[in-house]
């Protein structure tokens, strides 16, 4: 059992929580996720490790409740008890001294992005990072960003906040002016691609960090299977990180939406149960899907 | 062996064989020529003394009778269930050569469920602790094995397990309908009443690494992480939607109890017409998974002939029984996708069967001939690699094959205090053979930390004198 040690309510569909798991936080790197079980009848889902504090031995959890479970998982409060938490899994980010960075981080992929970006500012990094969402309020961190990138472009759909437009925007602006040496995004699949498809010609290294439907996380069933480079590879294990350019984007996409209808039941029915009072805004932000 | 009726229990995850009876016992004891030199035990990977336990079932010391197989075998309910007896113990038997041989997997069943039905089996009397500390990582048969019977022996046992839940492919891949978890559990819980700590949860190379663990006190660790990571074929469509491998669908209504979502909330899907690809113990067990799901159709599709069949011949016969329809020499060579990004129909070779390859079966070769066949749902059980994530954390450890752990006839590793058995030394196997793996490993284990005292009581001494 885990123990919620705090919880906040970042905006509207997002929650974060802090969690007491010693093990985990001593051993977590940046680009490592856990595979969380919230009780006896939940399902196992990877969810970013956030940020980590090995001396108070916490990890930080950030989450975004498009399904049933991580609906639910957005009620517990300072506390409450979490049935099973394993991790750190996945290959950690490579991080050394490259130069000049670009984190590109979409919605609730600056969870993953967070870690990332502390780990190549102590191996002394130019990090430049772009955090793009719909609007203002869906901007996930940007303060505990601000406190550590070199520059910092926000970037909204509505221009309620930063730039009106899309991440791939400022990220062509950056790649042009300065001599960066890789990027890195994470978000929305579509998001993802885009950002692979605009680096490509630059030939940037640019990695990716990918969340299919995962069972147990360590490298046992290859439901999280992707293909890479015309190869099958087990996100789990072998990443969740890879070359963006690599990517078979499309089958991504599909594998993610195999159990929609399951989802949309298992939502339905929760509602009911809780008759209204678990709120869910229904939007589908494809970063956070791939939880069944 | 009596069972349920197929059609009954094909719509059920209940179990389907029932048993024998305390009279059909006895009877079929009697009809044991108790030989001079046993061939069954021979068959036997971990050589219990069947002739012994048969004799007592005569005399209805039925306790009796289970005390002899657990100086053997840790976990009768789950051998006299799953174990291959055809291979082994009863395919030595002489009544065999004539007519039918002893039905030693269902005697030794009959004990195990008559003890856990009727007997009074005391609790266990905790061993004297010694001091020494000693950690298992997995929990499977192999793992088990090792921790009960160290625990025995007065050691201090954790078991490390990555998932929720332990028992290993007990848990998560043999279906209940085979096997009940409630047996398992059963097991789980007498090995936890000998003083061993199971720590669930536990990445073993990632949550906490070997080395580590040597530092919190650990004097040696025994590896039985086994051989679940799926085998796959590389062919165009298989990471379609609907193309399962078995380790997945059946963890997933296993483990995970997705044949009762939504009350549970992993879903599985189902599918109306199912093609399994192997024909294993994990294919027959994902086969008839799918039909408990409600499938209308399931195939066996196997690339050799019945003959050549690996699974279990109980297996088999159910599977028939129930309806499964099995595609000899055939082997897939496309999935092929609907517009949607589903499977919608396989195309497959038929097969020759030609000269013996090294594991003496006759090698399936393409005849040139395909065909395809329509179906809306494909899982993979062709074979099991070994788990990943803790061998590639241990620096220096030998590995045959691409992964699977090197070990002497005792389970030692190339490095010192590190032993492993089970399928992450054999590659996949069975219950039994990782069960004589973990007996052998903890004999070796406890010589090895003996001999530890020993040096360093040697290494003390002039150091003393000085
Ligand atoms: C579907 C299926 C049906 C089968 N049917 C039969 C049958 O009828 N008869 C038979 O004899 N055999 C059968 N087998 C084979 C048999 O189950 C295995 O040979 C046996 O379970 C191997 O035991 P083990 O202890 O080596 O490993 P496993 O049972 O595989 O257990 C290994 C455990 O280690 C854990 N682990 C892995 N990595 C780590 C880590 N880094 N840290 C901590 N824990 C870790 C795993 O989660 C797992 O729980 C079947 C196998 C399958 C998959
Ligand atoms: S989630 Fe099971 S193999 Fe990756």
């Amino acid at each position: 059992m885990f123990k919620v040690l705090e919880k906040e309510v970042v905006n509207d569909q997002v929650d974060s929580l802090v969690i007491d798991a010693p093990y985990i936080a001593s051993h977590a790197q940046a680009g490592n996720f856990v595979v969380v079980r919230m009780h006896e009848k939940g399902e196992r889902i990877p969810l970013t490790i956030a940020d980590s504090d090995t001396a108070r031995g916490t990890i930080t959890l950030l989450f975004q409740k498009i399904g049933k479970s991580t609906e639910e998982f957005g009620t517990l409060k300072q506390g409450d008890l979490i049935r099973d938490i394993a991790g750190p899994l996945g290959h950690p980010t490579p991080i050394k001294k490259y130069g000049h960075c670009v984190l590109v981080g979409g919605g609730i992929g600056v969870a993953t992005l967070y870690p990332i970006l502390k780990a190549l500012k102590q191996k002394k990094n130019k990090v430049t990072v772009i955090l793009g969402a719909r609007s203002h309020d869906l901007i996930v961190w940007e303060d505990k960003f601000r406190e550590l990138a070199s520059d910092i472009l926000v970037i909204t759909d509505d221009g309620s906040s930063g730039i009106k437009g899309v991440v791939t925007m400022p990220l062509k602006e950056v790649i042009e002016s300065s001599a960066v040496k890789i990027a890195m995004a994470v978000g929305p699949v579509r998001m993802m691609q885009a950002v692979a498809e605009l680096t490509r010609p630059y030939k940037l290294q640019t990695l990716v960090s990918l969340n299919p439907v995962m069972v147990e996380g360590t490298g046992m069933c290859g439901a999280c299977r992707v293909h890479i480079a015309g190869k099958t590879k087990f996100a789990c294990i072998e990443g969740p990180e890879f070359n963006a350019h690599d990517v078979d984007f499309e089958e991504l996409i599909n594998r993610q939406g195999f159990y929609r209808e399951e989802e949309a039941e298992s939502m339905e029915k929760y509602k009911k149960k809780c008759k209204g009072k678990c709120k869910n805004k229904g939007s589908k932000d494809p970063r956070g899907q791939g939880v069944k | 062996m009596r069972t349920r009726d197929p059609k009954k229990r094909a719509k059920n995850f209940l179990e389907v064989s029932l048993g024998i009876t305390e009279t059909q016992a006895v009877k079929e004891a009697k009809r044991c020529l108790q030989c001079k030199r046993p061939k069954c035990v021979e068959g036997c990977p971990v050589e219990i003394d069947i002739p012994r336990f048969i004799s007592m079932i005569r005399e209805k010391d039925y306790t009796g009778g289970l005390q002899v197989i657990r100086e053997y075998n840790l976990l009768p309910a789950i051998c006299g269930r799953v174990c291959p007896q055809e291979n082994q113990c009863q395919g030595g038997c002489i009544l065999g050569k004539k007519k039918t041989p002893i039905a030693i997997g269902a005697l030794e069943r009959f004990l195990a469920d008559y003890e856990a039905a009727y007997g009074d089996a005391e609790a266990p009397v905790k061993a004297k602790p010694n001091g020494h500390k000693v950690a298992v990582i997995g929990s499977g048969p192999a793992g088990l094995t090792v921790a009960s019977d160290l625990a025995k022996l007065g050691y201090e046992i954790t078991i490390f397990e990555a998932l929720h839940e332990p028992g290993g492919v007990l848990v998560y891949g043999i279906p209940e309908f085979r096997l009940p978890k409630k047996i398992i559990q059963g097991e789980i819980e007498y090995v936890k009443s000998l003083g061993v700590e199971i720590k669930v949860n536990w990445v073993v190379g990632r949550t906490e690494t070997i080395d580590e663990l040597f530092e919190e006190g650990y004097e040696a660790a025994f590896i039985g992480t086994g051989a679940g990571a799926p085998r796959y074929m590389s062919i165009p469509g298989e990471n379609l939607n609907n193309v399962y491998f078995a380790s997945e669908f059946l963890t997933r209504v296993n483990l995970m109890k997705a044949d009762r979502f939504p009350e549970y909330d992993t879903p599985v899907k189902k599918a109306t017409n199912v093609a399994v690809i192997g024909g294993g113990n994990v294919a027959m067990d994902a086969a008839r998974t799918a039909l408990r799901l409600g499938a209308k159709n399931v195939y066996i599709v196997y690339r050799r002939s019945e003959y050549e069949l690996p699974s279990r011949q109980e297996e088999v016969e159910h599977a028939k029984e129930e309806g499964i329809k099995f595609k000899y020499l055939t082997s897939p060579k496309e999935i092929v996708s609907d517009e949607k990004g589903y499977v919608k129909a396989m195309i497959c070779d038929r097969m020759v069967l030609c000269e013996p390859d090294p594991s003496g079966r006759r090698r399936p070769e393409c005849s040139g001939d395909e065909f395809t066949m329509k179906v809306d749902q494909v899982i993979m059980a062709i074979g099991q690699a070994s788990n990943p994530i803790l061998t590639h954390s241990v620096k220096g450890l030998n590995l045959w094959g691409g992964g699977y752990i090197e070990v002497d006839e005792n389970g030692a590793t190339n490095l010192p205090g590190i032993f492993a058995g089970g399928d992450i030394a054999t590659g996949a196997a069975t219950v039994i053979s990782a069960m004589g793996a973990g007996k052998r490993a903890a004999r070796a284990i406890d010589s090895y930390i003996k001999s530890l005292k020993v040096s360093l009581r040697k290494k003390r001494k002039p150091s003393a004198a000085k």
